[in-house]
């Protein structure tokens, strides 16, 4: 085989490796990814039993620690629309009223159900970050 | 006094412009004063900033809450450490910081190449100089660290107490100075394209720099995790998260760098993706910087938009078009001088590690922007989360580990099959006998990726170690000098090659240790009141007792109220106790009332590591207080008025019930096996780093006397 | 205190007094060090068995030449400026 289709061999299998490579993971990360919503969103048109990752503030007041179980309620960061959210699991130090929070899980009946230890406060401050998952 | 900080940066905005265009100018008509006059106006540059920073410093030092910044982030109460390394927990110092960083490194770099490089250095300039400006303009524009306050306040809002950690507050200088190296490179390189000196002297001028800013970025991503795992209540080191994302790209392309300009000075071959991969780093560097402060990806660290975001985008985006226009216009003088001889050559391999490495930094963007991209096309926001990224990094991880055993072994251009196979042989049979032995002694084949980069690190240690004996024979063989001698000189001679390889070693035991760790941990999330027991992982843990402790924080943090446990733990013979606690620190919200305002306001926790070479006993507790609201409120309402020593009596008899009668705490414990590699790793990769770039004497006393040498000609000549 | 730090910057406009050679020459150290680095490193992998003799030959002679070219040029710039 001379060197130019030697070459030319090359990129083509170099080509379809790429083209295979880039194509698993546009698969796996559409496949595997959960959808961000807020509050808002998944009271509009929620599909129950698919997994969301819901973001939001705490509204003041409306935490309540019962054993090893968390209830509060997550409203849009600029807006009224409220979900009661069912917690189970670590609770991250910077989670306090008023604080953002993303927590992952379903809507079920009308709770937000939550993964346990998939709670995540964001921090205030510009830098650091508190996780339990 | 601020207004002398402001002013510094005014000046320094001035000079940085004048850097660039002076640079260009004598560049473009030939004159070297102007060159020289704009090469000196960084070094004025750099001199403005360090007094800049020296003043804000001292603000800090003083507790001067005139000073924004100060009276954000310290407090009088708050350690001399924290008051220093304050400057960069927040946005305006940490830009204040870069911009001192980038006019010291390019200063250092200009006057060690002040005799060389007459082409490219001026351009070099004047991109440095630009950035600078750029840096300078947003903080003048947006983020002045000097801005004042109208009124004073009395006492400062003190530093976050996650923040409270010695690593974490070397962790961003260190970032920075890895973020900030690269851009040294990358100027003279865009200076070599503009100029067509696309040879490899742009690569031996700023090599060190690359060097050196990779090794800062890798201690400074090992900070991090180290500081992850040891401070926050979750016993990870790396979740995946944006930031650390953010952090790793330019680090995987800067190895890829690191490598592939061996291959342009040897070889002189893969210029244009040399220049391309420099501009890539950068690009990530600048990526990276600009990740943090703006809120475009939902990332614990970023928090919704701040105001320089859009500003670093468009910097980012020049420098993309800008750069990629360069090297396009410029490809016919960025034509290879020779091919690759074989596949089972250096050069070769050096080409499949740049591939693996660019192919992880691909996939570690993909997720990171996933978000951004998935919204693109579905509309929807999604996002992947550790899970993906670890089934998808975790192939490219274990084979980038093989080519760090197979690349020093190869030679330039080309081995012997013979040499192949002498190389071979024994650290084959030395992965062999390991994968024997885990098999049969341990039940590491649950596990089969883990039990690969096991018997994958063998492979590696075993090659570098032969490297070494290998190397010393041969050197013997032409010195005659003892076993020890040789192996010494044999470093000190070849201090790149065998710095590198002792990286390499780095690496692989680094990776043993994310193996071991990742699939062997043992978790688990209990409530437990004292008396309680449980098992974890070989360990018998005892809930002793509850403590309560108030001020005299032993790890330096002034927090002045900690409720914490005392665990027993026990394994054969072996018996220790273990201290986890949180501390709590006050808020100055007057709406928590005045008792509760200690206890409502930041908590940490303060988490127990039992190290150890083989496995790691993580713990944390998280005592429930909410049966102490009770009591607080009433203190709240009967001690509102009281003095500092009368509330101090009522939190202490608080802090003693919680002590003598304590509710169910939440307890998670985590053995890791094998985690405390990963940092022993690091230490080695650091190591070998080190021993690479330590200049080589000779060099250094040949190139004093040939510009002796010059100088006497030179005057000679004059006379 | 503005026009201070404005005082302080020393702007230098006056004739360059470095001669071009010393750029040069310094490119030239430099590259000249780079290529006796890479003699030794074929030198170590001969002796360490991964280059075949008659590989090491070819390419020892390469390297050896280029590094006589850059000698060569070295000594022009020297004879340029006569030390008497």
């Amino acid at each position: 085989m001379d060197p130019a289709r030697k070459r030319k061999l090359r990129l083509v299998l170099a080509l379809s490796v790429a083209v295979l490579l880039a194509g698993a993971l546009v698969y796996t990360s559409f496949a595997g990814a959960t959808e961000a919503s807020t509050p808002s969103q998944l009271k509009a048109s929620a599909e129950s039993g698919r997994s969301y990752e819901l973001t939001g503030k705490v509204v003041d007041g409306s935490v309540e620690r019962k054993g090893d179980g968390l209830r509060f309620a997550i409203r849009d960061r600029e807006g009224t629309e409220r979900l009661p959210v069912n917690y189970q699991g670590v609770v991250p130090d910077p989670f306090r009223d008023g604080r953002e929070v993303i927590v992952s899980g379903r809507l079920e009946g009308g709770t937000f159900v939550a993964e346990r230890d998939s709670l995540v406060t964001k921090c205030p401050s510009k830098f650091t970050k508190e996780e339990s998952s | 006094m601020a207004f002398a900080g402001t002013a510094c940066l005014l000046v320094g905005l001035l000079t940085a412009l004048y850097a660039a265009v002076a640079s260009i100018a004598g560049a473009r008509t030939g004159r070297r004063e102007l060159v020289v006059s704009g090469r000196r106006a960084m070094y004025c540059l750099a001199a403005l900033l360090i007094a800049a920073t020296a003043v804000l410093q001292s603000a800090f030092l003083r507790s001067d809450f005139s000073f924004k910044l100060v009276a954000e982030g310290s407090s009088t109460d708050t350690p001399t450490f924290y008051k220093v390394t304050a400057m960069w927990a927040t946005q305006d110092g940490s830009l204040l910081l870069w911009a001192l960083l980038l006019s010291v490194f390019s200063s250092a770099v200009l006057f060690l190449s002040r005799r060389s490089l007459r082409d490219i250095a001026p351009w070099a300039t004047a991109v440095l100089g630009t950035l600078a400006a750029f840096f300078l303009a947003l903080m003048l524009g947006w983020e002045n660290p000097f801005t004042t306050l109208a009124v004073a306040p009395q006492e400062g809002a003190g530093l976050n107490p996650l923040l409270r950690h010695p690593a974490m507050m070397i962790h961003p200088p260190m970032l920075y100075t890895g973020y900030v190296g690269f851009s040294i490179p990358f100027a003279f390189a865009i200076g070599a394209l503009i100029t067509r000196h696309t040879g490899a002297d742009w690569i031996r001028a700023t090599r060190s720099f690359a060097l050196i800013a990779w090794t800062f970025l890798a201690a400074g991503i090992m900070l991090g995790a180290l500081w992850s795992y040891s401070e926050l209540g979750w016993g990870g080191y790396w979740g995946w998260d944006p930031v650390e994302n953010a952090s790793l790209m330019p680090w995987l392309t800067g190895t890829a760098f690191l490598h592939s300009i061996m291959v342009q000075e040897k070889r002189g071959m893969l210029k244009v993706w040399n220049v391309s991969l420099i501009i890539a780093t950068f690009v990530l560097a600048l990526l990276g910087t600009f990740l943090v402060r703006s809120g475009i990806l939902q990332s614990i660290h970023a928090f919704g938009a701040s105001t320089i975001g859009v500003q670093f985008l468009i910097c980012i985006v020049v420098v993309i078009v800008g750069s990629t226009a360069l090297v396009i216009s410029r490809l016919p003088h960025l034509r290879s001088e020779s091919r690759l001889d074989s596949l089972l050559s250096r050069e070769a391999f050096f080409l499949l590690n740049n591939l693996v490495l660019v192919l992880l930094c691909v996939f570690v963007f993909w997720g990171t922007f996933f978000p951004l991209i998935s919204e693109a096309i579905t509309g929807t926001e999604a996002s992947v989360g550790p899970p993906w990224f670890n089934a998808v990094t975790t192939p490219l991880a274990l084979v980038l580990v093989l080519l760090t055993g197979i690349g020093p072994v190869l030679a330039w251009r080309r081995i012997t099959s013979s040499g192949l196979r002498r190389a071979f042989v024994v650290p084959a049979g030395v992965t062999v006998a390991t994968l024997v032995v885990l098999v049969a002694l341990t039940n590491a084949e649950d596990r089969v990726l883990a039990l690969a980069m096991f018997c994958l690190t063998a492979f590696v240690l075993a090659v570098v170690g032969q490297e070494m004996v290998r190397g010393t024979a041969a050197r013997r063989v032409i010195t005659g000098d003892s076993w020890t001698r040789a192996a010494a000189g044999l470093l000190a001679r070849n201090r790149r090659r065998y710095g590198g390889f002792i990286a390499h070693a780095g690496i692989a035991v680094l990776f043993l240790g994310v193996a071991g760790s990742s699939a062997f941990l043992q978790q688990r999330d209990l409530r437990l009141s004292p008396g309680d027991t449980f098992r974890a992982g070989g360990y018998e843990l005892t809930y002793e007792r509850a403590t309560a402790r108030l001020g005299g924080d032993g790890a330096g943090t002034g927090a002045p109220i900690a409720f914490g446990a005392v665990l027993t733990a026990r394994k054969g013979s072996e018996s220790f106790t273990l201290h986890p606690s949180r501390n709590f620190y006050p808020t100055r919200d007057p709406s928590k009332g005045s008792i509760g305002r200690y206890f409502e306001g930041e908590a940490t926790s303060e988490v127990d590591v039992r190290w150890g070479l083989q496995r790691d006993l993580w713990t944390a507790v998280r005592p429930d207080i909410s049966q102490l609201e009770g009591p607080i409120q009433e203190a709240n309402r009967k001690f509102a008025d009281s003095s500092g020593d009368v509330q101090a009596v009522v939190i202490a008899a608080i802090a003693e019930r919680y002590r003598t009668d304590p509710p169910p705490a939440a307890f998670r414990s985590i053995v890791s096996p094998l985690v405390a590699w990963i940092w022993i790793g690091g230490g080695i990769i650091l190591l070998g780093a080190l021993i690479a770039a330590w200049p080589t004497p000779e060099a250094r006393v040949r190139r004093v006397r040939s510009l002796y040498r010059a100088r006497v000609g030179r005057e000679l000549s004059g006379a | 205190m503005l026009v201070a730090l404005v005082v302080l910057r020393p702007l230098v406009e006056g004739p360059g007094r470095e001669v071009e050679e010393d750029a040069r020459r310094a490119e030239l150290e430099a590259a000249k060090e780079a290529k006796y680095r890479e003699i030794r490193d074929a030198e170590l992998d001969r002796g360490m068995g991964k280059l075949s003799a008659e590989d090491h030959r070819t390419t020892d002679r390469e390297l050896r030449e280029e590094a006589i070219e850059i000698l060569r040029e070295l000594d022009a710039l020297e004879g340029k400026s006569p030390r008497g």
